[in-house]
């Protein structure tokens, strides 16, 4: 345990978010914000709706591309312009929407865009389906609609073909944008054994959520965030949900906490 | 209502993806129904299956109320060859749809198109080669399908790009398409057109003869049932469940019988015997005594959609942009965070139907035997019931190419049997409009129902 963190400590982060800033219309959604994130670590991102913290988020993926502030991937600046760009560098993203084309079936959502081809160029869905059972197997091993356009699935079923989209690639870095929200009680566990069985991989996790508990169960260390700016951030054996909440309602740092340019 | 709710679902596809496969959700309660799954062996299209039937319907009424007139092989020859032009623009108004936009130029296109192609093989080409160079029909195809798909490139790329909606764009093109119709000959009418050209219109010399067509059958069939066994051998060879043995069978017999039925047909229209006479005069024959008959064949103009329709659906489902399209359709944000170059795509769907409307208008063209300004005047609007007929969602995300050029042979059909009825074309137009109200109609209490 000590020679791992030693080594988590003196080697660059896989991760890292320096300055970030990004507006819309006149508004700054994120607002000088730095993070990261090491290998094997779940970091949860933490924030009332509209902190910033998908916005965030979604620049790492991609999505949205930033204003100011660098990104660096194993200590290399890096330039992300679309989430293309992210994908090659290993960043997968489960987005809380689950962003799946309803109308396909689960085989053609894990590989859109990356899609199997035969020697003639054409697609090649038998062996799409296939590669397909494989990755649904580890993950919903009752799963067999595979014929099935997604919208006919159920939410814990579109949740799997998400989540399988995103590590069937090999990801190194996860981001799960709310990936429990629409789930019950046996898939919102379901969830967080793959979290935890990813992180054991060595998978860097970003984990955002409102839900102070499920990030508490999961994540190494917390980053929250209030009106785009970073209040601070806190390991969370060092903290208590009580001074999370502070953190987030009032943007108030407790002691142990490393408080951020948002800190009260 | 579990009967009116049956009917829907099989009209509409519940539980289908875009292969094509259908499955009823159990739901429905009909699991034990044999015919329910006799089609679930089969893995057939329900919704296609019922579009057959709603043909089989119309075609048979008509024939009942014309008193036998309507389903002769002359009648049916002359509908597939009055269904091919706007059949072969639904092809690519499905995709279009799809990626939820539109395009309403189509008609204006065909018709700008088409005085493009006769001026080029009229005015043009002849001064380089004279009249009736062998190439001249061809070069002058090519020149109007290039023409037509730079123009979709434009309109396509003012949507993409310049995010103006498809609607708006292409009710500009409408209006702007027709005008530079009128102005490339000011107004005349280019006549006539070379000879060679003329057969892709059908008409007199404008169809391959029975030999020709039962090679065509054959081949047709032969691939067909290649490609059965071929997809079959494949899934197996994944390991997945393939349909039973006898079920292949079933669907190759009802594919090979289908084919064969459309040569039967067409070889037992015979040729008038004007043409036959002028044929056996050509060849030095003597054309007093009795004539022979000879047969129509596949009408070329049909040919050309066959061809258009398999070339669509293998984009449509086998490549990866076909993938993309429909991706886009049913969920723009998620193509877009895939990685797809949305933009591209889109662009490209509406060079597509640019490129198909080129080609329509050498159709028309031929057929009319002439290039005027007018041609495809409103056949933008046959174009979108047909794709929306055959269950194309405006919604976007599903269609199937068949089912849109099925969709132009059962708008043609109503159409000619009410022709044959002595409905005057007022009439013809207030029955088509009604008929694409009832299938938006359908497609909506559809969209409410899956909610």
């Amino acid at each position: 345990m000590e020679a791992h963190m030693d080594q988590a400590v003196t080697a660059a982060p896989l991760v890292e978010m320096r300055n970030m800033s990004i507006a819309f219309g006149g508004i700054k959604a994120v607002n000088d914000v730095s993070i990261e994130l090491r290998q094997g670590e779940v970091v949860g991102l933490l924030g009332h709706n509209g902190a910033g913290k998908s916005t965030l988020i979604k620049i790492l993926s991609g999505a949205y591309p930033a204003d100011g502030g660098e990104i660096l991937i194993n200590g290399e600046k890096v330039v992300i312009a679309s989430p293309r760009d992210a994908k090659r560098y290993g960043i997968e993203t489960i987005y809380q929407t689950l962003a799946l084309a309803d109308n396909v079936d689960s085989a053609a959502n894990i590989f859109l865009g990356r899609e199997l081809l035969t020697r003639w160029r054409t697609l090649d869905d038998s062996a799409m389906e296939s590669e397909t059972r494989k990755v649904m197997a580890r993950l919903n091993p009752h799963f067999q609609r595979f014929k099935e356009p997604v919208r006919s699935l159920s939410g814990g079923q579109r949740q799997s073909v998400a989540i399988a989209r995103a590590i069937h690639f090999d990801a190194r870095i996860l981001i799960m944008d709310e990936p429990t929200a629409a789930l019950g009680p046996a898939e919102t566990r379901q969830v967080g054994e793959l979290t935890l069985s990813l992180k054991k991989e060595g998978i860097g996790i970003f984990l955002i959520s409102h839900d102070i508990h499920d990030v508490f169960d999961l994540a190494d260390r917390v980053y929250v965030m209030k009106n785009g700016r970073l209040v601070g951030s806190a390991r969370v054996g060092d903290v208590t949900k009580d001074e999370v909440l502070g953190m987030i309602i009032l943007g108030k740092c407790p002691e142990k906490a490393v408080p951020g340019p948002g800190a009260a | 209502m579990p009967g009116r709710e049956t009917w829907l679902r099989r009209r509409l596809q519940i539980g289908r993806d875009t292969r094509g496969a259908a499955r009823l959700p159990p739901v429905l309660g009909l699991k034990g129904s044999f015919v329910v799954e006799l089609f679930r062996k089969l893995e057939l299209d329900l919704r296609l299956v019922g579009m057959l039937g709603a043909l089989a319907v119309i075609w048979i009424g008509f024939d009942v109320l014309s008193g036998g007139v309507f389903l002769t092989p002359r009648n049916i020859w002359n509908l597939s060859v009055q269904s091919a032009s706007v059949a072969v623009m639904a092809a690519g108004m499905v995709l279009v749809i799809v990626t939820r936009n539109i395009d309403l130029s189509v008609g204006s296109i065909l018709g700008f198109t088409g005085m493009i192609i006769g001026v080029t093989q009229v005015w043009i080409l002849p001064t380089v080669w004279g009249l009736e160079h062998p190439l001249t029909w061809i070069v002058s195809v090519i020149v109007g399908i290039i023409v037509g798909a730079a123009i979709g490139t434009v309109q396509g790329a003012v949507v993409a790009y310049l995010g103006v909606p498809s609607f708006i764009v292409t009710l500009g093109g409408l209006l702007v398409w027709r005008g530079m119709a009128w102005r490339v000959a000011e107004g005349q009418t280019i006549a006539p057109l070379d000879s060679r050209f003329l057969p892709l219109g059908g008409g007199m010399q404008g169809s391959v003869g029975a030999a020709a067509s039962w090679i065509i059958g054959g081949v047709a069939m032969l691939v067909s049932v290649i490609l059965l066994v071929t997809i079959r051998r494949r899934r197996k060879s994944f390991g997945f469940i393939v349909r039973p043995v006898w079920a292949e069978i079933l669907i190759a017999a009802l594919v090979c019988g289908a084919i064969a039925g459309a040569v039967l047909v067409v070889n037992a229209y015979p040729l008038p015997p004007g043409i036959v006479r002028t044929m056996l005069e050509a060849q030095g024959l003597p054309s007093d005594g009795p004539l022979p008959d000879i047969a129509h064949g596949f009408a070329i103009p049909v040919l050309i959609a066959v061809a258009v329709g398999i070339v669509m659906t293998f984009i449509a489902d086998r490549t990866r942009f076909g993938r993309y399209v429909f991706a886009i359709g049913g969920n723009p944000e998620a193509a877009d965070l895939s990685g797809i170059n949305t933009r591209r795509v889109l662009t490209l769907v509406f060079t597509l139907m640019g490129a198909l409307c080129g080609l329509s208008a050498a159709i028309a063209t031929a057929r009319l035997q002439a290039a005027t300004n007018a041609n495809g005047t409103l056949d933008e609007l046959y174009t979108i019931a047909a794709a929306v007929i055959g269950g194309t969602s405006l919604s976007g995300g599903t269609g199937t190419i068949f089912g849109a050029m099925l969709g132009a042979v059962i708008a043609q059909s109503l159409q000619t049997g009410m022709v044959l009825l002595g409905v005057d074309a007022p009439m013809q137009n207030v029955v088509v409009g009604l008929v694409l109200v009832a299938a938006v109609y359908i497609d909506t209490v559809y969209r409410r129902r899956i909610k």
